[in-house]
């Protein structure tokens, strides 16, 4: 038990120190990103000020592929290995890479009315996006589904797993589906070549994104592995 | 007050630009804080249950 | 070999002893089907449209009504735990239960599928290619049902928290399971449809006993 907590207890220390760097760059990285993406860069001459839902959309999605990812790497690892930091990681990634699909969803629904002019078309994008969401609300729901913690992490990890092999094949089918049924009329969300001016601001809250990420990561790893310690020191408190 | 106006009127997409970036703060402070929030209650907890320990370990030494 | 049979029969004759489960299955697949006329409307035109997809989406559903039992029971009664401890390999036990489920929900909603398809006025052309579709797709619809079916031993709330599972991860079977159909009634080939639905298959026939083999083990350890 011991060895097991060896790691996660200077994971803690690590994390305490990183943590604050993590906070601060995430707020001047989203501060500087809105300053550009809302004052300082100019109108798209297709899509109008509405492109500036861009700034928030793109990298949502992103980050919402990201922490997947991610997801399914800490399980790989947590599962060949057994190393107790990356189970951790992965059930951690999950509530917050549900957040980034649905704003991914939501700001895509908002940017579509003006563009579209619905809030909602089938294409292949978004019929993938929300597949993905369900994924994700089926993990944490896994995850929570056991009166032994352990159980769901090991469950979901294995879900996480099967879900990753499943991505590709439903983003092909999702495609594949789209272009027999394309809906008529539809502008691509690839928009217009980008531009320096618009770029920046991108990147400056694609950054800011996964700052947040990891500094809420750390947050919810940290909250994870005390709420470990609770369970096992009241384990020793039942048996004496 | 005219360049405020325009401004929050985003060349008529106000009302679909300015919800998007509203509710994506919103979403991410709520899970900041919740988190937060989360560890918080942990760290809480493990202090209340930590002397309690102590006693238990003091109980066998005596 | 013999204790892939073995396993096979077992499952088997425990399906046929509790015959009604089964029915009950085939049932609520005619019934889902049934209720769509009344929700959009008796019109035969409409109706044969969508036939094909109402017919997939409740042979989905069905089949995914009888999975939670699929290691549910031997889990209860301790007798997953003996089947684990036995020489023969895990993945094998899995695929032989896997197999019975299929003989037990996906044939018979094979058998009943053509019946709803002419309730549903279906073009009499895409009938065959329906029947094809489905025999090459439920298949794979047990081996996927069988990692959630798997995953969910021993939670809270197992029925609804596999449906939430699995449902995501059978979307590409519907697309190309439907899409078969729809193109030859339309007139056109569907041969890739139901190359890429064999492809799914032949790739879930090994993959998913593997992971669905993972997902007991962890649930008995």
């Amino acid at each position: 038990m011991l060895h097991r907590f060896a790691n996660p207890t200077r994971f803690l220390r690590i994390a305490t120190l990183v943590q604050p760097w993590m906070a601060w760059s995430t707020i001047l990285l989203a501060g500087a990103g809105l300053y550009l993406g809302l004052l300082s860069s100019p109108a798209d001459y297709q899509q109008g000020e509405s492109v500036r839902i861009m700034y928030v959309h793109v990298p949502a999605a992103w980050m919402a592929m990201f922490c997947y990812t991610g997801m399914a790497v800490s399980a790989g690892v947590g599962l060949i290995w057994k190393h107790p930091l990356a189970d951790i990681a992965a059930k951690a990634t999950a509530p917050v890479g549900a957040c980034f699909t649905f704003l991914a969803l939501f700001t895509g629904a908002l940017w579509g009315k003006p563009m579209w002019g619905t809030w909602w078309v089938w294409d292949a994008r978004l019929t993938s996006m929300l597949v993905l969401l369900f994924l994700y609300l089926g993990y944490i729901a896994l995850a929570n589904a056991f009166d032994d913690p352990s159980r769901g992490t090991r469950a979901s990890s294995i879900l996480v797993l099967v879900g990753f092999v499943n991505v590709p094949i439903i983003k092909f089918s999702v495609d594949w589906w789209n272009t027999l049924h394309q809906p008529a009329s539809v502008i691509k969300m690839d928009g217009p070549s980008i531009d320096a001016s618009m770029l920046w601001p991108l990147l400056l809250m694609a950054v800011a994104f996964n700052t947040y990420y990891l500094w809420v990561l750390l947050i919810r790893i940290r909250a994870e592995i005390v709420a470990n310690k609770i369970r096992i020191l009241r384990l020793k408190q039942v048996h004496g | 007050m005219d360049v405020i106006k325009e401004f929050l009127d985003m060349g008529g997409y106000g009302g679909y630009i300015w919800p998007s970036y509203i509710v994506t703060a919103v979403v991410l402070i709520v899970m900041l804080v919740a988190s937060q929030r989360l560890l918080k209650g942990n760290e809480a907890t493990i202090k209340a249950l930590e002397p309690a320990k102590k006693e238990e370990t003091g109980e066998e030494k005596t | 070999m013999s204790g892939f049979m073995s396993i096979l029969k077992r499952d088997l004759h425990l399906a046929i002893r509790q015959g009604m489960d089964n029915m009950m299955v085939v049932m609520f697949f005619v019934l889902a089907v049934v209720l769509f006329p009344f929700g959009v409307g008796p019109e035969p035109n409409i109706l044969a449209r969508i036939a094909a997809g109402v017919i997939w989406v409740a042979a989905l559903l069905a089949s995914m009504l009888s999975l939670e039992r699929l290691f549910q029971t031997d889990y209860e009664d301790g007798s997953l735990e003996l089947l684990t401890l036995s020489p023969i390999a895990l993945e094998v036990i899995v695929l032989a239960k896997i197999t019975a489920h299929w003989l037990t929900t996906g044939l018979p909603l094979i058998v009943a599928a053509p019946l709803l398809a002419v309730l549903l006025n279906m073009n009499t052309e895409g009938f065959p290619m329906l029947i094809l579709a489905l025999v090459l797709g439920t298949p794979s619809l047990s081996l996927i049902g069988a990692v959630g079916a798997a995953l969910i031993l021993g939670s809270r709330r197992g029925g609804v928290l596999l449906a939430l599972l699995i449902l995501p991860l059978y979307i590409p079977v519907l697309i190309f399971g439907v899409s078969a159909v729809d193109a030859v009634i339309g007139g056109f080939e569907s041969k890739a449809q139901l190359l890429i639905l064999s492809a799914f298959l032949m790739g879930a026939l090994p993959l998913c006993p593997w992971a669905a083999a993972a997902g007991v083990r962890q649930a008995i350890e």
